[in-house]
């Protein structure tokens, strides 16, 4: 292949978010703006994280980039065919369905070898066949994942996926992620508002301003980040977090 | 326990038919023998078969046609604002239309026959289907739909496994006080127009007076239905709330 068509592969697997302005319409008349000028681009490959302070409109980004709200100004292109695998904040898995009807579902191309690897990295095997109620919050998240990586996803969207989990299991939860995404690459964008699970799993953190939110800052992560002495993880968390303190004044 | 309480009630119903029958004669009220005498005697000659089969025909064909266009419509009306202004005010007609007037205009506008009979029927069922789905539609689940939305599943799919399965409870409500009412109007709607079936058999059994042929022919009846009740909308119901978590 030609530089110039390498060049425009990678140009097709961008993912290039170009928001100028969104609001809603409040209850009570107004309308309320939740979005600035917002404007970034991921890499094929590339895992970002959104952090920002609570209320300053991530999800709202999260749901024009899934294409659930079209309504706002600007544009959005996903990248190459736009398969998207989302997890949202809570498991939304279909209760009459069990655990494997349910990734089947969403991921109907899914071969059976994929399926049982994906199982048994997320700790899953055993419970292919119960319902969703018969499962605890940290396993139905554990489905939830499943299924967003089962469709093999050109663009993965993860909405805080691990609050309100004990820490314990978010971390184990957050490991399980990272060996997914390391083995097979795959563009990513993260919301989140622990720094932390930004800074563990991230390539590349945006930080978000409060609502209207826009970008106050761009910070990449040195890789691997299993190397990174734990003063500097440390001292890259006290920044970021002095950094969002800045945005809510 | 459950059983013995079960048979108790039973003899206690057939010691007051019996006194019952003492009490106003055997013109008025024949008593338990007879009429199983009855339901024996038409059951060899094989009428007992024909007509149950006939009007059980009736029932599930209107109960099918009534089921399926008025879910169809009630979740049409429940997702569309649109849709539901413009047939509410039908819906409204359509409940408060006597079953009666509706039989009748059906047979003078499409003549004694069996279609004009179903859709009769159907048509008094209809409304009350769209009724209930409408609620359904209404509590959609709408964080359900733009997962569906977001991996793309296909509208079958979603129909299947995201809509149709928060719709079965009101689904199963619609479908059991709809199937009562379907055969007490199938009843009428054979007494007024049909040669055959059990609202034939009771019409004429009410000319001749004939106490016992209309009760040997009701309790028939009513032991089908809850053969129906016991052995398919029970184990149906069942399947379907399989998912749910077991009260421990």
């Amino acid at each position: 292949m030609s530089p110039a068509g390498v060049q425009n592969r990678l140009d097709k697997d961008r993912l290039e978010v170009g928001i100028k302005h969104k609001s809603y319409r409040a209850a009570s008349g107004g309308s309320l703006h939740v979005l600035g000028e917002l404007a970034f681009s991921l890499s094929a490959g590339e895992v970002a994280a959104l952090v920002g302070p609570s209320g300053c409109g991530k999800t709202t980004l999260l749901r024009i980039l899934a294409g659930l709200d079209r309504d706002f100004e600007g544009s959005v292109k996903l990248p190459a065919h736009g398969t998207l695998g989302m997890v949202f904040q809570e498991p939304r898995l279909l209760p009459w369905r069990t655990v494997e009807q349910n990734v089947r579902l969403a991921a109907p191309r899914a071969t059976d070898s994929a399926l049982d690897a994906l199982f048994q990295t997320l700790g899953l095997t055993a419970h292919r066949a119960l319902y969703p109620g018969e499962l605890s919050l940290g396993l139905a998240r554990r489905v939830a994942l499943a299924r967003a990586f089962a469709v093999e996803p050109d663009l993965l969207l993860l909405d805080e996926p691990f609050v309100s989990l004990d820490d314990a299991l978010a971390a184990r939860l957050r490991e399980e992620l990272a060996e997914l995404v390391n083995r097979r690459p795959i563009t990513t964008l993260l919301v989140t508002h622990n720094v932390d699970e930004a800074i563990g799993l991230a390539d590349r953190l945006l930080l978000l301003s409060a609502s209207p939110a826009r970008v106050l800052a761009e910070m990449p992560v040195k890789r691997p980040r299993t190397v990174q002495a734990p003063e500097e993880l440390a001292a890259m968390h006290d920044e970021i977090a002095r950094r969002i303190n800045q945005a809510h004044l | 326990m459950n059983l013995a309480l079960r048979l108790v009630s039973l003899v206690l119903f057939i010691a007051a038919w019996y006194a019952g029958s003492q009490l106003a004669g055997p013109r008025l009220l024949p008593d338990p023998q007879t009429v199983a005498l009855a339901i024996v005697n038409e059951a060899r000659s094989g009428a007992l078969a024909f007509n149950l089969g006939v009007t059980l025909a009736r029932v599930a064909v209107a109960f099918f046609i009534a089921m399926l266009i008025g879910a169809a419509i009630g979740l049409i009306m429940g997702r569309s604002r649109v849709a539901d202004r413009l047939g509410d005010p039908w819906l409204i007609v359509l409940l408060n239309l006597p079953a009666l007037v509706i039989i009748v205009l059906a047979y003078v506008w499409a003549g004694l026959t069996e279609t004009a009979a179903i859709l009769a029927v159907a048509l008094n069922k209809l409304p009350i289907a769209t009724v209930t789905v409408r609620e359904g539609a209404r509590s959609l689940d709408r964080a359900l739909d733009d997962m569906a939305q977001v991996f793309r599943m296909g509208t079958w799919t979603r129909m299947r496994h995201v809509v149709i399965p928060q719709l079965a409870p009101y689904m199963a409500a619609a479908a059991r006080s709809g199937l009562s009412l379907v055969w007490k109007i199938v009843l009428i709607v054979e007494l007024l127009g049909r040669p055959n079936g059990v609202g034939f058999e009771i019409g004429v059994a009410f000319q001749l007076f004939d106490v016992t042929r209309i009760l040997a022919y009701a309790l028939a009846f009513i032991a089908v239905m809850l053969a129906i009740e016991t052995l398919l909308v029970q184990p149906l119901e069942r399947h379907v709330a399989r998912w749910r978590p077991k009260p421990a």
